[in-house]
């Protein structure tokens, strides 16, 4: 085992450490500006070596030096390293440009005395059920996450906040309650919580039970993942919020619901016995959230649709049960994180020079502001699939790998997967037709776009590009990645090294005492 | 573990707490809503009790016998599952009167955006409307229109230039909303 493994938790504990400094320092705006930047380069930092350690297997912590099956472990494996890696990325990046945004508007936006700690918490949340090993830990990284999340969607409490928050907060507490529902059960059945154990124990179990807590454990992700049926509140909650809030929301907290519904899958359930279901709930996902985007006239609700709508590709490559599906999922989360994140910050800069989100009163911005103009059409032609961008790449490997099922529903989603991507692309364009090419409808406001933002926005729009660049490598490490989680055992004896108990001071306790938890 | 059968009134607890929880869900008004979060909140906290097996000594070693020991590890879940709880109580509490503050009621809104794109759907309006345009013409008109300019200009040169133009002017406000077929009759005429 790598001597790297003091590095797992750091980045759960580097920014709940900043959270609290910058709690502490809540008068001085400069020292939390400077803690939360520091806090999260370092998180990301972590991150980094991470991606570059876990090539020889999974780093494992046993927190406090408790053992495994009963203490709380950590576990980075490809999967959690990569998605560790693209979310520090993509706060670090929303942070500076909620900075130069709070700098351009003198705090009226963000208030920052509650923006910073709650923003630290949230990419704390994140991080923490990325590495969770145990499934509680991840229902308490859903919750730091959650919580965090309620406070920032509710900033500044005016009433269209307060309407929108209402929603999403009891439909995060429902399925919340879900989760801990089936983690009852799923204890009452099996005696522990971890992860790895679960994925031994779980198979022993009667069928009917597994599918009943299978079922349960999808319900809980479905609806924080967003899947249609389930997905009714994220349009109706996303657009109201600051566009960096909305921006970290879109990009990372469904994928940690699709996180979860992988490790769902392929660690505690495989097998497969769900596929058909969740194929169908992909198709209904894409088609209907794209529809959804169609009819929108408002430029961050149409974002927000087509959120909903491409979490439909990542469900349709988890329910293939192919290792290609698997790893094209992957390819096609970290594409979607940080290109609808990218195109949420854009479109908080197209509010800002517009001055508004409407697309019936915004107009002429190409003229206006050419960057910007760059800057939205890249991401908006990666969603759309246009090649060679990175959304193309991993809309390919999706239908590759549904063709090579080639059963008649898995041809089927290949066909809905093309119809909404042409549908996405007719969304786009005509947002960008209505935004950036008609004769604007009232004069914009003359305003200045913040160097901070727009080179934040940037530098999304740039990570996007590289993930084009380096799609093969990528792919590559995907594609090991989802092999790995496929075999399991990688996976399993990382955190239990011996078949039963994990490393740890109480391993040796319980050996003498001769117990057994 | 010793499989032991359930407590049966704390199954039926359970059982009652959720379906009460579940039932206040439905309500509109967020005070029923967080009554109904916190009825199906503690609901599914009884069910890590059972979850647990049979009740037993503190789990302490020295303290009581190996087998009579209850399980901590669901009792620790459920300490933390309560304090989460409680915290979400808090907020939403907060929501509700922020809510009451502003509006003086604490139901749940309809999203006024949705209704709009209900509203346009339902009375077969466009979704978008261009900035050029001014909602009264189909593309059938425009091209008609077009086809009358480029005939008028045609007959311009001649010297029945005036009336012409007179006679498609009245055409035009007679057939702009009509099929653009009598439209060309009018012009042919």
């Amino acid at each position: 085992m790598s001597d790297l493994t003091w590095v797992v938790p750091l980045p759960v504990v580097l920014p709940l450490v900043g959270a609290g400094l910058t709690l502490v320092r809540w008068r001085n705006v400069a020292a939390q500006r400077v803690i939360s930047v520091a806090a999260l380069t370092l998180g990301l930092l972590a991150s980094v070596t991470l991606l570059l350690a876990v090539g020889n297997g999974p780093l494992v912590v046993d927190v406090g030096g408790w053992a495994a099956p009963v203490g709380i472990d950590l576990v980075a494996d490809n999967l959690s390293a990569l998605m560790l890696t693209i979310s520090s990325a993509v706060t670090l990046c929303v942070l500076v440009y909620s900075l130069a945004q709070g700098v351009a508007d003198g705090d009226r936006e963000t208030p920052v005395a509650i923006f910073h700690p709650t923003y630290l918490v949230l990419c704390a949340g994140v991080a923490n059920a990325f590495v969770s090993g145990d499934l509680f830990n991840l229902y308490v990284g859903f919750e730091i996450l959650l919580a965090a999340s309620y406070v920032l969607l509710t900033l500044g409490g005016t009433g269209e906040r307060i309407r929108a928050g209402t929603i999403y907060v009891v439909v995060s507490l429902v399925s919340s309650m879900v989760f801990l529902l089936a983690i009852g059960l799923i204890y009452a059945a099996t005696g522990t919580v971890n992860l790895a154990q679960l994925a031994l124990r779980l198979p022993e179990l009667d069928p009917t039970v597994q599918l009943v807590l299978h079922v349960l454990l999808l319900l809980a992700f479905g609806i924080k993942a967003a899947i249609f049926p389930l997905s009714a509140w994220l349009p109706d909650s996303y657009p109201t919020a600051p566009a960096p809030v909305t921006a970290v929301f879109a990009g990372l907290l469904t994928k940690v619901g699709v996180y979860a519904l992988i490790r769902t899958e392929t660690l505690l359930f495989p097998g497969g016995r769900v596929d058909d279901l969740l194929l169908w709930a992909a198709l209904a996902t894409m088609l209907v959230g794209i529809l959804g985007a169609v009819a929108q006239k408002d430029i961050k609700r149409l974002v927000s649709f087509t959120l909903v709508s491409h979490i439909g590709y990542m469900v349709f490559g988890i329910a293939l049960s192919s290792e290609r599906g698997l790893g094209a999922s992957v390819f096609y989360v970290t594409h979607h994180i940080t290109v609808q994140t990218a195109l949420f910050l854009v479109v908080g800069l197209m509010e800002r020079r517009g001055g508004s989100t409407s697309l019936d009163r915004l107009g002429g911005l190409a003229k206006l502001a050419p960057v910007l103009a760059v800057l939205f059409f890249i991401p908006a032609m990666s969603l759309a699939g246009i090649p060679p961008l990175s959304g193309f790449l991993g809309k390919t490997g999706l239908l590759q790998a549904g063709v090579a099922v080639g059963t008649p529903l898995a041809l089927t989603l290949v066909a809905g997967g093309v119809v909404t991507s042409l549908l996405t692309l007719y969304a786009v364009v005509k947002a960008w037709n209505k935004a950036f090419w008609q004769a604007p409808p009232a004069a914009a406001p003359d305003v200045r776009l913040p160097r901070g933002m727009v080179g934040s926005a940037g530098a999304l729009v740039g990570l996007s590009l590289a993930l084009t660049v380096f799609a093969g490598p990528l792919y590559a490490y995907t594609s090991n990645a989802a092999a790995g989680l496929r075999e399991r055992t990688p996976y399993i004896e990382a955190v239990l090294p011996d078949g039963s108990r994990g490393e740890g001071e109480s391993a040796h306790v319980t050996e003498a005492e001769g117990g057994d938890g | 573990m010793t499989p032991a059968p359930p407590n049966l009134v704390l199954v039926a607890v359970i059982v009652v707490m959720v379906t009460v929880g579940v039932y206040l869900l439905l309500e509109r008004s967020l005070s029923r809503v967080l009554l109904g979060i916190i009825a199906l909140g503690n609901g599914v906290n009884l069910l890590f009790l059972v979850a647990g097996g049979r009740a037993g000594g503190a789990p302490i070693i020295g303290q009581t016998p190996v087998d009579k020991m209850s399980d901590p590890l669901p009792q620790a879940m459920v300490l933390t599952a309560i304090v989460i709880t409680l915290g979400m109580t808090g907020f939403l509490l907060a929501v509700a009167y922020r809510s009451w503050q502003l509006h003086g009621h604490d139901e749940v809104q309809d999203d006024l955006e949705d209704r709009a794109v209900a509203r346009r759907a339902a009375s077969d309006l466009a979704a978008y409307l261009d900035a050029d345009d001014d909602g009264t013409d189909t593309l059938d008109d425009e091209a008609a229109a077009v086809h009358d300019d480029m005939v008028h200009d045609e007959k311009l040169d001649g010297e029945t230039a005036h009336a012409e133009t007179a006679h498609a002017g009245a055409a035009d406000d007679e057939t702009l909303h009509d099929d653009p077929r009598h439209d060309d009759e009018a012009v042919a005429q």
